[in-house]
């Protein structure tokens, strides 16, 4: 047995790699062209009417949160079907099971495809907004690893939730509950600060709103709300003990 | 190459394994045969060490399933009994794919590639999407896909259920020319016919315990008699039992059935001359070889399991 050449989790990346280069087509209007419909018909459509938030025009303040908000979206998306598909329909992952690859190698290799997913569209999406002028620091260039510590901190619990389901209906309380209310309430659109007192917290808890607030503090140059280190913190925070989890959960299933 | 003393699997209050002790040699055909629910595929999960034992003693390929799981599964290649392959590639790519799960060079892979499909007939088929392959093509593919690690065990959980008499046809001859290059198969089966063709050794599992072990030949020689005479009567369905009581003495043994009454003697032509001495008039007589399913069904039972 020649042994080593390759780690398994990037074995489990190619995979997963493959099947993309068969379907990325089908992904380019969700990835690139939706999110800078966006910032065109809100940024500059809404920010007509809004003027400026915060001292800068509304178009440079929704754009770092609609590209975290996009990388949230895609994390959390590509976590859901195709994991419970692997598990129930295709059952790839008890093929790789059967194989070197562990079950915490076949979680970081799908978290690794999403970090390339993720950050293609990010830097595709950078340089779009570059020229609508929406950057206004040279900080905006760590926006990337901004939106992988989001797509980990965001993907990982849901590849969790994935694999700990036996049917498809659950993803809807998932969207309904969960992505669309911290898509609504994590400062995309509007400052947390217009949120009752009382709502908060929910900001507070969800990945997104740190993303947000750390992507915009860099593409404004401006100081975060909390000092980075917290910010930086509580995503890790979902990170890794999402990551633990879906081993767990990857582990229980794919065992006895 | 597989070593199980005691071994025990339990889910819950449910044991699906009972305390079996089994013993796979280098190079030889080995068979799980049993009703559904018998414990083969808990047993065969456990070797495939996706699944720790409940307790007792296994050792594969001379290590411990449960510390050295991955070193063995890098050694073993593995057929399961649902198809898992991935539809959205192509046949060549399931393969290519599955080889970098072993750590295998991209280039190796290929060059396996293109070898096993040789091997299992689809080299015509390797662009191809998996998803429009006959059932028999996508078990071949699954076979070629275990063996792209060259391991040194291949476990096949029920390998040709569900296949038409041409695929099945195809798959023995090809798992038997797998045989011949000395590589140790290790299957499940519920069908007679198989074990039969295709096993050196086997143990007949019932409700979790092994009830019988032996060669296919010397099973029919322990459990049943060499021949077989069926015997159907024109008013029989409901007067079979009282048929069989006229035959009583007839044979070593003889076993009523809904439609038929199977008398197992030695001698089958003997059998049916003293039948007729009897002045019983049988409409239809068929004197045949015994078979592994005679065992089989007298060993466990013919009482449907699900």
């Amino acid at each position: 047995m020649t042994a080593g050449t390759v780690h398994p989790s990037i074995a489990v990346l190619e995979r997963h790699l493959t099947l993309y280069r068969r379907l990325w087509r089908a992904s380019v209007f969700s990835s690139f062209v939706l999110p800078v419909l966006f910032v065109v018909s809100i940024g500059i459509g809404v920010g007509g009417y809004v003027g400026s938030v915060g001292g800068v025009d509304y178009l440079s303040w929704i754009v770092p949160g609609v590209v975290a908000s996009t990388a949230f979206q895609m994390a959390v998306g590509e976590s859901t079907y195709s994991v419970l598909g692997d598990f129930k329909w295709v059952r790839a992952y008890h093929a790789m099971r059967a194989t070197p690859v562990r079950p915490d190698h076949i979680v970081t290799g799908h978290l690794l495809y999403l970090l390339f997913r993720v950050t293609t569209a990010v830097l595709v999406f950078l340089l779009v907004v570059l020229f609508f002028g929406a950057l206004h620091s040279p900080w905006a260039v760590t926006v990337p690893l901004v939106c992988a510590l989001l797509t980990v901190a965001s993907a990982a619990p849901v590849t969790a939730f994935a694999a700990s389901i036996e049917s498809d209906s659950h993803f809807s309380l998932l969207f309904r509950f969960v992505m669309i209310p911290a898509t609504l309430f994590s400062g995309v659109f509007f400052p947390i600060e217009q949120l009752p007192a009382l709502v908060r917290p929910v900001a507070y808890a969800s990945p997104l709103w740190h993303a947000v607030e750390l992507c915009r503090a860099a593409t404004l140059g401006a100081a975060p709300p909390w000092p980075v280190a917290a910010h930086v913190g509580c995503l890790l925070l979902w990170a890794v003990a999402g990551t633990l989890l879906a081993a767990h959960r990857f582990r229980r299933r794919l065992e006895d | 190459m597989i070593f199980a003393r005691g071994l025990v699997k339990r889910f819950g209050d449910f044991t699906a394994v009972r305390g079996i002790d089994v013993e796979v040699a280098p190079g030889e055909a080995f068979g799980f045969l049993g009703p559904n629910g018998a414990g083969k595929s808990s047993t065969m999960r456990m070797i495939s060490c996706v699944s720790a034992p409940t307790s007792g003693e296994l050792r594969i390929l001379g290590m411990d399933p449960v510390r050295d799981g991955t070193r063995i599964r890098a050694r073993l290649g593995v057929c399961p009994q649902l198809d898992n392959l991935d539809p959205d590639l192509t046949v060549r790519e399931n393969l290519t794919t599955y080889a970098r799960y072993f750590g295998l060079s991209r280039a190796e892979g290929r060059r396996r590639a293109d070898e096993l499909l040789e091997f299992v007939q689809l080299t015509e088929r390797a662009g191809s999407m998996v998803e429009p392959l006959s059932g028999g093509m996508k078990r071949r593919l699954t076979i070629a896909r275990a063996m792209i690690n060259e391991p040194d065990i291949v476990l096949l959980d029920e390998p040709t259920t569900g296949l038409d008499p041409q695929a099945r046809h195809l798959l023995w001859e090809r798992l038997f020319r797998l045989k011949q290059r000395g590589t140790t198969l290790v299957l499940t089966t519920h069908y007679m016919d198989e074990a039969e063709q295709l096993c050196d050794r086997l143990v007949v599992m019932d409700g979790g315990k092994i009830v019988a072990e032996g060669s296919p030949r010397s099973l029919i020689e322990r459990y049943s008699t060499a021949e077989v005479v069926e015997l159907r009567f024109p008013d029989g369905l409901d007067l079979n039992a009282d048929y069989a009581a006229k035959l009583d003495g007839i044979g070593e043994r003889v076993d009523p059935l809904p439609d038929r009454v199977l008398l197992y003697a030695d001698d089958g032509d003997a059998a049916v001359a003293e039948v007729q001495r009897r002045g019983l008039s049988p409409s239809s007589v068929l004197v045949r070889r015994s078979t592994l399913e005679d065992v089989f069904l007298h060993l466990t039972g013919r009482t449907l399991v699900d």
